[in-house]
């Protein structure tokens, strides 16, 4: 199976500023990437390379086995878009809106539009005026308006962004269904989006792709990954590292939310804890293992400077 | 084509989803019914004509067009609008042409809503019909040269009040390039003949042998060939700005 997005070592830079550092990568259908990155990492500018919004310094994009810069009409039909903070043409209703994206992408009106706005909820406001909608609405006609004509790949800049829980919720729900059967690329500073809805991570810094791996994966470059989660009733937290780092036997203990994090340093050291605070009859009051933390990979990486 | 005819047809369900169409229609026909009567002395100069409806036209469009037209790319440029429009499967040229149309077709249905001058001079005499159609097509393509500038214009920035104003300026220079104001400036040092070429460029020149009912094979590739040549411009700016 040929790769829906290939990206051959694209670098962008504008005069000096290099915003786009010699980026690889390929995404293939059922891919659901989520770019991670602070601001200015990036991000926006990687995307707007790949929809053929802005043109790389060096490198080349292939969409659906196409050369993008060659071929960007034909290439823009594969593509559903939604740049950053979803523009759209205030002055106009939402269905005279959508309308006229179906009559540019040429696909006919009745037989694509109607499901657009059932699977979104647009009934309702069809008929209103676009600035008129609220935030959560006007997020949905841009999702509308980058799904009419059904794309194989689908990139989304901060999707969620300004939404309510409620509404987050749904967009991700939505992303999710349609990652099964599309590529999807999505940028966000969200970490947990990406914990819930993707099933790659790529985080991004100064231009640079730092990390290309799932989710799941990168959580085990955190450095407290597989750490020992412990509290209990009878001391404070404090009061309890103290104690076992006393006995001298893990790597190291932190604090992290009125939690011990205990390191170990073999898999042996769990029961000898267990049997430890079972010994001193301590009441248990919390007791897991670290699955890693998506914020602390993050820092860990990006806060190089 | 078909994509072109969508552009065009957003573009002028915006102007009418926004007082913008409104407002410039009523300031056009009122202006120019003002100027006509009290500054061109209508009534006074006793001939059946509209010359002096038409002499105005030129003054009219240089502060009205750019109104028009300072929004058409900056608005894009600054809500973002322009990555979702340059990001579809369409060409820059179907956009500035749809754009252009659409700028074209409004300033059409204003100059249509002058119809009421036609009647009146109608009524009171016997104008020459055929130099008063000659005049409205003149009048029209000229205003085509006005909005092709100001899109071009509107296109290299988000600014809209940079957009007008720079307009107007290169707008009026083209106006007035036959005047002495310009033309004294170049005879000095230029030559004659460099001085016939800028004054060949001036709008009041070539409208005024139209509205006097000559449509002229010169005239009307001048202002066809200044319209393609600022669409051009803009295409190329558009897709420069990718780089």
């Amino acid at each position: 199976m040929t790769a829906l997005v290939e990206v051959n070592n694209i670098s962008k830079s504008f005069e000096s500023f290099l915003a786009v550092d010699d980026i690889n990568f390929s995404l293939e259908k059922g891919e659901v990437l989520g770019f991670l990155g602070p601001n200015g990492a990036g991000k926006t500018t990687t995307m707007r390379i790949l929809t053929g919004f802005l043109k790389p310094t060096s490198g080349n994009i292939k969409i659906n086995g196409l050369d993008l810069f060659k071929n960007l009409k034909k290439t823009r039909e594969f593509i559903g878009y939604v740049p950053e903070g979803s523009p759209l043409y205030n002055e106009m209703t939402t269905i005279d809106f959508l309308s006229f994206i179906c009559e540019i992408r040429n696909i006919d009106k009745d037989q694509n539009l109607g499901k657009i706005i059932k699977l979104l909820n647009l009934d309702e406001v069809l008929l209103q005026k676009i600035d008129t909608l609220s935030k959560g609405f006007k997020r949905r006609v841009g999702l509308a308006q980058a799904l009419v004509h059904d794309p194989k790949i689908l990139i989304l800049d901060e999707p969620t962004d300004g939404l309510d829980p409620n509404q987050k919720h749904e967009v991700r729900k939505l992303i999710k269904k349609l990652g099964k059967e599309k590529s999807i690329i999505i940028s966000t500073h969200i970490l947990e989006e990406v914990k819930a809805i993707c099933n790659r991570t790529m985080i991004l810094s100064n231009g640079k792709l730092l990390i290309d791996d799932t989710p799941t994966n990168v959580l085990k470059k955190s450095r407290s990954y597989n750490n020992l989660l412990v509290s209990v009733y009878d001391k404070s937290a404090n009061e309890l590292k103290k104690e076992l780092e006393a006995l001298n036997n893990f790597k190291y203990i932190d604090i992290d939310n009125n939690l011990c994090s205990i390191k170990l340093k073999s898999t042996s050291d769990a029961s000898f804890l267990s049997n430890y605070l079972l010994k001193k009859k301590y009441a248990i009051k919390h007791y897991s293992i670290n699955k890693g933390q998506l914020d602390e990979v993050f820092r860990q990486l990006t806060n190089t400077v | 084509m078909r994509q072109f005819l969508s552009i065009t047809k957003r573009e002028l369900i915006s102007y009418f989803a926004t007082p913008v169409a409104y407002v410039f229609i009523t300031i056009f026909l009122l202006l120019s019914g003002l100027f006509t009567f009290y500054l061109g002395n209508f009534f006074e100069i006793g001939q059946a004509s509209l010359g002096s409806f038409f002499e105005w036209h030129p003054w009219l469009y240089l502060f009205l067009v750019p109104a028009i037209t300072m929004r058409l790319w900056s608005e894009e440029k600054k809500s973002g609008t322009i990555e979702l429009l340059t990001t579809l499967p369409v060409s820059t040229l179907n956009i500035v042409l749809g754009k252009f149309m659409a700028a074209w077709l409004f300033t059409l249905l204003a100059l249509i809503l002058t119809f009421p001058m036609w009647i009146t001079v109608n009524y009171l005499g016997n104008p020459d019909n055929g130099v008063i159609m000659a005049s409205y097509i003149g009048s029209l393509l000229m205003s085509g040269g006005y909005l092709s500038i100001g899109i071009f214009i509107s296109s290299l920035t988000k600014n809209q009040v940079i957009a007008f104003i720079v307009s107007v300026t290169v707008c009026f220079l083209f106006t007035v390039s036959g005047l002495p104001i310009v033309l004294d400036f170049f005879t000095n040092w230029a030559g004659e003949a460099i001085t016939d070429v800028i004054a060949s460029f001036s709008f009041l020149a070539n409208y005024s042998d139209i509205s006097r009912g000559i449509i002229d094979l010169r005239t009307l590739i001048y202002f066809l060939s200044l319209i393609i040549l600022f669409l051009y411009l803009n295409v190329i700016t558009l897709d420069n700005s990718r780089n």
